[in-house]
């Protein structure tokens, strides 16, 4: 396909891993910041064919694997209601709740549907005028302009059956996380590319200024992440801390203002608790006054729910880059793809699939 | 879940009040949001994601690894010894 395959020529690659080797004169840890760049490493074993030198730390950017528990579970008991539909994207049903997923609550005969876009939900609720359709509003800012269209075409066509459970992230709040942490080891980040296509460059830069790292848009086939890796250890070596971009064939410097205009007029920020990492504040999307009526939390009465993580999950420190995931004791005996402990194990994204599914040894 | 696939405009059409197009992904065809890229015409190249357009592909931009990669060959390999043994352990191939 244009655009793909010629960013995962093999020649090409080596021509940047030898350009990095040249200039790399001692250690950096590097993190890239979304879980299908971590993939994609994992995959084509860019963390092998790098110089020694380089340390790759993988880090939050999966939404799947940052959902809270809670909300997780919020989802399940949406979808037990004999009148609701819950439609979520794929990735999201094997994501273990605290007793069971929605892949199970569907055998049990709840209606858990698989949508490809936001979209698709809108219409199933046209379709169904007798149920109440939810849509499970996940994803990074990537995600939002979708998710935020789903909302106004439901307020366009007067759908009074649909509904959104929104767990929105961002990403600049979770970098700021990583770096807060007092004993951080990462010197230089590799940014998700697709969050930057619709965010652009903008909000990075005072990132890059108060903590000191080089901070690389980057996209996500080998050639755009070697490239990334590049540019970023071109930085460290000669002391600078810029934001650059390494994926200028999708991202442009405003990113996409048509986007961020609409998830503005839909969403407002809010504080998350990510899955592992705890609660950051105003690291979130919420749906804002104008559209509040579709938020399915206010629609329904849940009432309180509140949820543990899993003890031998050590899901929050590989998603802060402290552990690997083949570090992890429970990593691929107790926690494997069909009895996950944790969602990184299940997300495509996630970085334990990643590593269980291309570096099981 | 960020995933974005780039695909080819083949036409474009309205369905309920919003600006879509048939996008091809390597033969398969999917109908495809064009709302956040509202000057984007067939024949063109836009990034998806979720069934929405995020971005078109900038055809002169996406050149650029290409172009640099040229340099830095034409250069000559500057990585020494160690570059070549580090590129030759991932790929076996020669290097250069």
């Amino acid at each position: 396909m244009k655009y793909l395959d010629e960013y995962r020529n093999a020649d090409a690659a080596r021509s940047l891993v030898r350009a990095i080797a040249a200039r790399v004169t001692r250690p950096w840890n590097i993190m890239e910041v979304c879980g299908g760049q971590t993939h994609a490493i994992v995959r084509f074993a860019l963390d092998e064919i790098l110089p020694d030198e380089i340390r790759l730390i993988h880090g939050p950017g999966c939404p799947v694997c940052v959902t809270p528990l809670e909300t997780i579970d919020r989802a399940i008991a949406l979808a037990a209601r004999p009148e609701v539909i819950l439609c979520s994207f794929g990735d999201m049903l094997r994501v273990p709740g605290s007793g069971k997923d929605l892949f199970t609550v569907k055998s049990e005969g709840g209606d858990v549907r698989v949508v490809y876009s936001p979209i698709d939900a809108v219409t199933l609720a046209r379709k169904h005028p007798d149920r109440q359709v939810v849509f499970f509003a996940i994803g990074f800012e990537t995600t939002a302009p979708a998710n935020a269209m789903a909302a106004v075409q439901a307020a366009r066509l007067g759908l009074e059956n649909f509904s959104m459970l929104v767990a929105h992230v961002l990403v600049p709040p979770a970098i700021r996380a990583v770096l807060d942490v007092p004993d951080c080891r990462v010197q230089g980040f590799l940014a998700a590319g697709h969050v930057c296509t619709v965010m652009g460059a903008a909000e990075y830069r005072p990132l890059a200024e108060r903590y000191r790292v080089p901070i690389v848009i980057t996209g996500f086939e080998p050639l755009d992440i070697l490239r990334g890796v590049l540019m970023c250890v071109e930085q460290l070596e000669s002391g600078r801390h810029e934001v650059a971009n390494a994926y200028p064939r999708a991202v442009r410097p405003e990113g996409n203002p048509a986007a961020q205009r609409q998830v503005a007029e839909v969403f407002e920020p809010t504080g998350r608790k990510w899955r592992g990492i705890g609660e950051i504040p105003a690291s979130g999307w919420r749906l804002g006054p104008a559209y509040a009526r579709f938020d399915a939390e206010r629609r329904f009465d849940l009432g309180h729910i509140t949820a543990e993580e899993p003890d031998a999950c050590r899901a929050g420190d590989v998603l802060q880059g402290r552990l690997r995931p083949c570090e992890c004791p429970s990593f691929g005996v107790e926690c494997t793809p069909e009895q996950p402990l944790g969602a990184l194990m299940v997300s495509a994204e996630g970085a334990c699939a990643a590593y269980y599914r291309y570096r099981r040894k | 879940m960020c995933l974005g696939i780039p695909g080819k405009i083949v036409e474009t059409f309205q369905r309920d009040q919003l600006p879509m197009a048939k996008v091809e992904f390597g033969g398969i065809i999917k109908d495809i949001c064009l709302a956040y890229t509202p000057e984007a015409q067939p024949g063109q190249y836009v990034l998806v994601h979720v069934g929405f357009a995020i971005n078109q592909i900038d055809e002169a931009e996406a050149e650029e690894v290409f172009r640099y990669i040229e340099e830095i060959e034409a250069m000559g390999a500057p990585g020494g010894p160690e570059a070549s043994e580090a590129a030759e352990r991932g790929g076996g191939g020669e290097t250069g």
